[in-house]
């Protein structure tokens, strides 16, 4: 019965499903392990004990939020060899070292310094403390830009050769291979897009802690930090966006057009479809509501420009249709995270910050359009690589492992229930902890014998 | 050639990282194989906590032995990991489930019989898929034009069953010795007595796959018995029953260290020996290292990060170890 599928597209289920559960848990600690350092710096600047509570609250989400991102990262590097083995193969020497340093960044700072953060400031003194959450900071950040670059250089390879058994080695300088075209616009729009995740996390669960008790003092401060990060960052993120899309109109031009459902070139200027159901096989978009002009102005900041269009590259170019949804979604969850912003500017204006029901409401609705948003964005960028795996290079269809489909699918329905029940239970579990108001006297993290990730020494040294 | 060879120095550093995997994290999967075995209540507690704090530690050997795979011999790690694909799913999966019931253990007691029993689940299905793969590897993987060129389930043999169920007897052993050192009272008696069968178990278990080993094909034969190679492959066995001699007479003395000890050594020599098998092949009789290697630049760029990660890291292990030294109670280390 499962002969039926393609095995391709059943590894590419699997990867999409297997990373899509993974992002989740790094796209949160990477925005936490930063959330995490400013409470403690401000603690420590300060003396008050409002941010000491909150960064005691938010380090046991974190904690966990950690440990299944590194479970989960487990299955990710070995995911390569055995659905991809024609990739590994031959982008290995190129992509391999850089995912190996990843690894060995997450390592160190994974043994060394969360073990410290987690154990607590009153057993290793303030000065370590701040400096092990740092550096968890700055570790979460150097892993996502391994990451990114690996990424990066599948969607604009550069700074590699063929060798004889057609594999890409590098050519020289390792400059080349990390920083290729769109590996500076890509870093930056993914970690912006992290640290809104976690605002938006942190938002709503000070909005849902307002709405039970509006004089909670750390659900008003976290509210209010959240509030300005939406409003501060959401905007930065829209133009960071504007650059990257650039930037991929400029090297990947096919993936744009496919993303604006440009199916025909429009010499005069294109228009910006708003809405409507794009099909590759009838080279058109139905019942499209658009507006003329705008996408030449949005992509080409000139509203005559012209624009090509998808009919003017080869058909077996084309990337999935369903990349003019996702764009779609990212966009509008953008513009919606940007409209609670200036909604939260202008309750500050009037001194209704903490007495609005219904921007609490609004907070909490938005609570995970931030990872819907990054698994759209995800969606497009990766979906819009297709039909490549290696961009102009390597086709999807000739990277994957030669396997069959009952293999590929049921390891596929194994990783669904696995992660639905093991992840599952752990985010309800993370839910659970966030529903607890975050009190004055937030205890340290308690001595369970065991922690999510590292391991410290410094358990041990006190007696 | 103009360069230090360094595909020998990578497959040194591959294979130490896969050593320090199998005893490492053995040991605590070997307790999560033992763990229903335990009664519930102090004797689990003990258990778990005398690995809790250096579990994930452990296991991120594996990440590392994986990546620096994929990073310098891309194609070894391709073919392999193709062909022993039901196998890795497995291990993962079962990884999976135990970490998370490390995790939720403590922090769910409503459904600690659960989290128990994933955790025991999970640490027996990646002990015996470690196994089986290493069985697959031995008994030979389909590689044409460089891939792996056969079936999902070429893995599945009575040889690669019989090194999977290996494992797992051996990972077992290591746990209840490492117990041994770790724990006291009726933990450590019971750990005492369970070591003594699976003493016997693994030791039977090392003999039907060394015999089984050389019939597999004519180049292990030839390898293991052959004059003048003979004269220090005999080593091997030689090395191997003073081990199990010395392990049964410290289990009757009472010795806490020396049990895990010589499980140790009696892994290092397993070890030894499947290098003798493979060498220089990395999927045997298929692929060398040097026709697996990832080209110079690769292979030099990692190993720069390298030389400086992993004596920090193992510095800070050796700390970490240092530090949980003495025996584990049931509320952690005292």
């Amino acid at each position: 019965m499962l002969d039926g599928f393609d095995p391709v597209v059943l590894a590419r289920a699997q990867f999409a499903f297997t990373i899509s559960f993974h992002f989740i848990f790094p796209a949160f600690s990477i925005g936490l392990a930063s959330y995490l350092m400013v409470l403690e710096g401000l603690w420590l600047k300060t003396g008050s004990g409002i941010y000491a509570n909150l960064f005691r609250y938010w380090l046991k989400i974190f904690s966990v939020v950690f440990g299944m991102g590194v479970v989960s990262g487990i299955v990710m590097s070995y995911q390569f060899g055995t659905n991809w083995s024609v990739f590994s193969t031959k982008a290995g020497p190129v992509v391999g070292p850089l995912m190996a340093y990843e690894v060995l960044t997450a390592f160190f700072l994974e043994a060394g310094f969360l073990g410290v953060m987690l154990f607590g400031i009153s057993k290793v003194g303030k000065r370590l403390h701040f400096f092990a959450t740092c550096m968890v900071a700055l570790g979460t950040l150097i892993s996502a830009t391994w990451i990114i670059a690996v990424n990066s250089w599948m969607q604009t390879p550069a700074g590699y050769a063929i060798n004889a058994k057609g594999q890409f080695v590098p050519a020289g300088s390792w400059w080349a291979i990390i920083f290729t075209a769109s590996f500076p616009y890509r870093l930056v729009h993914t970690v912006i897009a992290a640290y809104l995740t976690t605002a938006l996390i942190v938002g709503a669960v000070g909005g849902w802690h307002l709405l039970r008790d509006r004089s909670n003092r750390g659900a008003r401060k976290m509210f209010s930090m959240a509030m300005w990060m939406a409003a501060i960052v959401a905007p930065i993120q829209i133009l960071v966006g504007d650059a990257h899309g650039l930037n991929t109109l400029e090297h990947q031009p096919i993936k744009v057009l496919a993303m604006e459902g440009d199916y025909e070139p429009s010499p005069n200027g294109a228009p910006l479809i708003l809405f409507g159901l794009p099909s590759n096989e009838e080279g058109r978009v139905r019942h499209e509501v658009a507006v003329p002009h705008l996408g030449s102005l949005i992509l080409k900041h000139d509203a005559n420009a012209p624009l090509p269009g998808l009919k003017d590259f080869p058909r077996d170019q084309w990337p999935p249709a369903l990349i003019f949804w996702s764009f779609r979604i990212m966009v509008g969850l953008g513009l919606a995270m940007l409209g609670l912003g200036l909604w939260s500017l202008l309750a500050r204006v009037r001194k209704k910050l903490y007495e609005w029901r219904w921007l609490h409401r609004a907070a909490i609705a938005m609570g995970p359009a931030g990872f819907v948003a990054v698994i759209a964005g995800w969606v497009t960028t990766e979906v819009g690589r297709q039909p490549f795996t290696v961009y102009g290079l390597l086709r999807t269809a000739e990277s994957h492992s030669p396997l069959a489909a009952p293999a590929v699918a049921a390891s596929l329905l194994a990783f669904i229930v696995v992660y639905f029940s093991a992840f599952g239970l752990g985010i309800y579990y993370l839910l659970r902890l966030m529903s607890k108001p975050p009190e004055p006297g937030e205890p340290e993290p308690s001595h369970i014998p065991q922690r999510a990730a590292g391991i410290t020494p410094a358990a041990g040294v006190e007696k | 050639m103009e360069h230090i060879d360094l595909s020998i120095v990578w497959i040194a550093i591959i294979a130490f990282a896969i050593f320090a995997y199998v005893v490492m994290d053995g040991f605590d999967l070997g307790i999560g194989i033992l763990f229903p075995s335990f009664a519930v209540g102090d004797e689990r507690d003990q258990a778990m906590n005398s690995i809790a704090p250096v579990w994930d530690g452990n296991e991120t050997w594996l990440v590392l032995g994986g990546g620096g795979l994929f990073a310098v011999f891309p194609p070894a790690y391709a073919i392999i990991l193709t062909a022993t694909y039901p196998l890795m799913i497995a291990m993962l999966l079962g990884l999976v489930f135990r970490g998370v019931a490390f995790e939720f253990r403590w922090r769910d007691p409503g459904h600690r019989a659960f989290w128990d029993m994933a955790f025991s689940g999970g640490s027996t299905v990646a002990a015996l898929a470690q196994g089986i793969t290493l069985g697959a590897i031995l008994q030979g993987i389909r590689v044409e034009n460089d891939a792996y060129a056969g079936g999902w389930l070429d893995w599945l043999s009575p040889f690669s069953l019989l090194t999977g169920v290996s494992v797992v007897i051996g990972y077992a052993l290591l746990g209840a010795t490492w117990l041994i050192w770790k724990t006291e009272g009726t933990s450590q008696r019971h750990a005492r007595r369970v070591a003594f069968w699976l003493g016997l178990a693994t030791f039977a278990a090392m003999g039907a796959v060394s015999a089984a080993t050389p019939f597999l094909a004519y180049d292990y034969w030839r390898r293991w018995f052959d004059m003048p190679g003979v004269l220090l492959t005999a080593q091997v066995p030689l090395l191997v029953t003073i081990c199990a001699v010395t392990f049964f007479w410290s289990l009757k003395r009472n010795a806490e260290l020396l049990p895990f000890l010589m499980s140790l050594a009696l892994f290092l020599l397993g070890f030894v020996g499947l290098g003798i098998s493979m060498f220089p092949y990395i999927v045997p009789r298929a692929v060398t290292i040097w026709d697996a290697a990832a080209p110079y630049e690769s292979q030099m760029f990692m190993l720069v990060g390298s030389l400086v990660i992993i004596p920090v890291i193992l510095a800070y292990t050796g700390w970490a170890y240092w530090v949980f030294r003495g025996k584990a109670g049931v509320h952690g280390y005292h």
